[in-house]
């Protein structure tokens, strides 16, 4: 009963949101400050994950698949088999799905808290009495700056884990950074791409729009504020794993 | 002129406002009193339109708020300032930015006729070399100044203060208090303030509205609230016990 009452009033507020801006320049200004807070802020934390987590699979998949094993004779494995491996578990999950777990927690906590800030000060009231669709005003340039700098960061993300990929193999013997290369590429259907963008643009979706809702309604003070960011990433991170698991079936049931 | 008529608020099962009925005037200073948890709060909310009433009218004019359609109340909130018990200041944006944001947000104005009026506002509420300070470096006084400058900054029609005097001395509330006088009069505002603040009652009060545990419990002006306190027991208590 409370999950439903929960969704009525996050369609309430996505329907408040989802109205012409007051403004058009105004918005533009703020959505690309936005862009700049939820982009570029956030790059580095990106490069540094996906190189990692990029080298990090190359390694332990080389590992278990080269690895002398009484299951199968391991010399006869091409070595391109990890490069597709890598390849297409970077496009389909760590790449989108991993990142945005990641930008749940810097992006999701920075709008709940400074959304709930705004509303325990009486901000987001002050804009009301203006006039303002507040709704509308504070989280619509947060969602589109959302939708155009996720998905952005997901491409970079996913090119650097293969870079990462690429790195590790300069630092081991059994595998060559072509053969890395040459899987990847010989695996790669554009369906992966799709799937891939599918799940940015929705995860982009949920990591803002989210998030701006657990900030909006938060009431109380300072405290509240602070469990309004939690409770706002433990939710993207549910409703992340959640529709990562219907876009999967949705596209690559087999 | 706002009109309220048979306003009732409830939260749950708990009725906050009893049949309010009453006029507040333009070019007077008209306050609500109480004590805290009387509901004087809640109704100024209602007022605003950030609380929605069971029941009643709130006339603007001859305009029923709580029946307008949402467009038609986001067009008379234009006409509305508030000044609000924490400032309720945007801390992203200076001291002119915040005045200057009603401005950029609903006047046909160029930004030359803009600076001219948020200088025009910061003279009327007496304060300068704050310009480009943030809310944070600036005192509580000056907060409420800016407050009342970004209130006015529109040609308001009406303004609502809500508990103006919170957290200022005694010397910068009687500052405020004038202040809020002097618009009312020059601009012929209809000025409704929310106080618990006796001195302030007394200084200023033209048409004074006392709020019991939600109901409307006395009505009159600075000057009969002396003698209403004689036969008034529940007024009596409140007057006694704000000094």
């Amino acid at each position: 009963m409370n999950l439903i009452s929960e969704i009525g009033r996050f369609v309430i507020f996505m329907k408040f949101v989802l109205h012409r801006p007051e403004k058009a320049r105004v918005f533009w200004k703020i959505t690309f400050r936005e862009m700049y807070l939820i982009g570029i802020d956030s790059l580095l934390i990106v490069i540094l994950i996906a190189t990692f987590t990029g080298a990090v699979t190359t390694i332990q998949t080389a590992n278990q698949l080269l690895s002398p094993s009484d299951l199968y004779p391991t010399q006869l494995m091409p070595k391109f088999v990890i490069g597709a491996v890598v390849g297409t578990s970077s496009l389909l999950e760590l790449a989108p799905t991993v990142t945005c777990l990641v930008l749940a927690g810097k992006i999701g906590a920075n709008i709940a808290s400074e959304i709930g800030n705004m509303k325990v000060s009486e901000q987001i009231d002050a804009y009301e009495v203006m006039g303002i669709n507040s709704a509308s005003f504070v989280a619509l340039p947060k969602i589109v700056a959302g939708l155009i700098m996720i998905p952005c960061l997901i491409i970079i993300a996913n090119f650097l884990l293969l870079y990462g990929g690429v790195l590790a193999c300069s630092a081991t013997t059994s595998l060559t950074a072509d053969n890395l290369i040459e899987g990847a590429r010989l695996v790669f259907k554009p369906l992966y791409l799709k799937v891939m963008l599918t799940k940015s643009f929705i995860f982009a979706f949920l990591i803002t729009s989210l998030s701006a809702f657990q900030g909006y309604y938060t009431t109380g003070g300072a405290l509240e504020v602070g469990i309004a960011g939690t409770k706002a990433v433990t939710k993207i991170c549910i409703f992340i794993l959640f529709f990562d698991l219907i876009i999967a079936q949705l596209f690559l049931k087999s | 002129m706002i009109k309220i008529e048979h306003l009732d608020k409830w939260f749950d099962d708990r009725q906050i406002l009893f049949d309010i009925n009453t006029e507040f005037k333009p070019g007077v200073a008209n306050l609500v009193i109480g004590a805290s948890g009387s509901g004087k709060s809640v109704l100024i909310k209602c007022m605003v339109g950030l609380l929605e009433p069971d029941n009643g009218k709130i006339l603007y004019g001859d305009q029923d708020f709580i029946s307008l359609e949402y467009h038609h109340k986001q067009n008379l909130r234009r006409e509305i300032g508030m000044l609000f018990q924490n400032n309720a200041l945007f801390d992203s944006l200076t001291v002119e930015e915040n005045i200057d944001f009603p401005l950029r947000m609903f006047s046909k104005m160029s930004p030359e006729e803009r600076k001219e009026r948020v200088n025009f506002c910061l003279e009327k509420v007496q304060l300068t070399n704050a310009n480009k300070k943030y809310p944070a470096e600036i005192s509580g006084g000056m907060k409420k100044r800016v407050g009342i400058a970004r209130a006015i900054a529109l040609e308001i029609k009406y303004l609502f203060c809500d508990e103006p005097n919170s957290g200022l001395d005694p010397l910068t509330s009687r500052v405020i208090d004038k202040l809020l006088v002097d618009i009312t009069k020059e601009f012929n505002i209809t000025t409704i303030i929310n106080s618990h603040d006796m001195k302030t009652v007394l200084d200023i009060g033209e048409h004074i509205i006392f709020i019991y545990k939600g109901q409307k419990w006395w009505e009159g002006g600075k000057n009969e609230i002396t003698e209403a306190r004689k036969s008034n027991k529940e007024l009596n208590e409140f007057f006694l016990a704000s000094f």
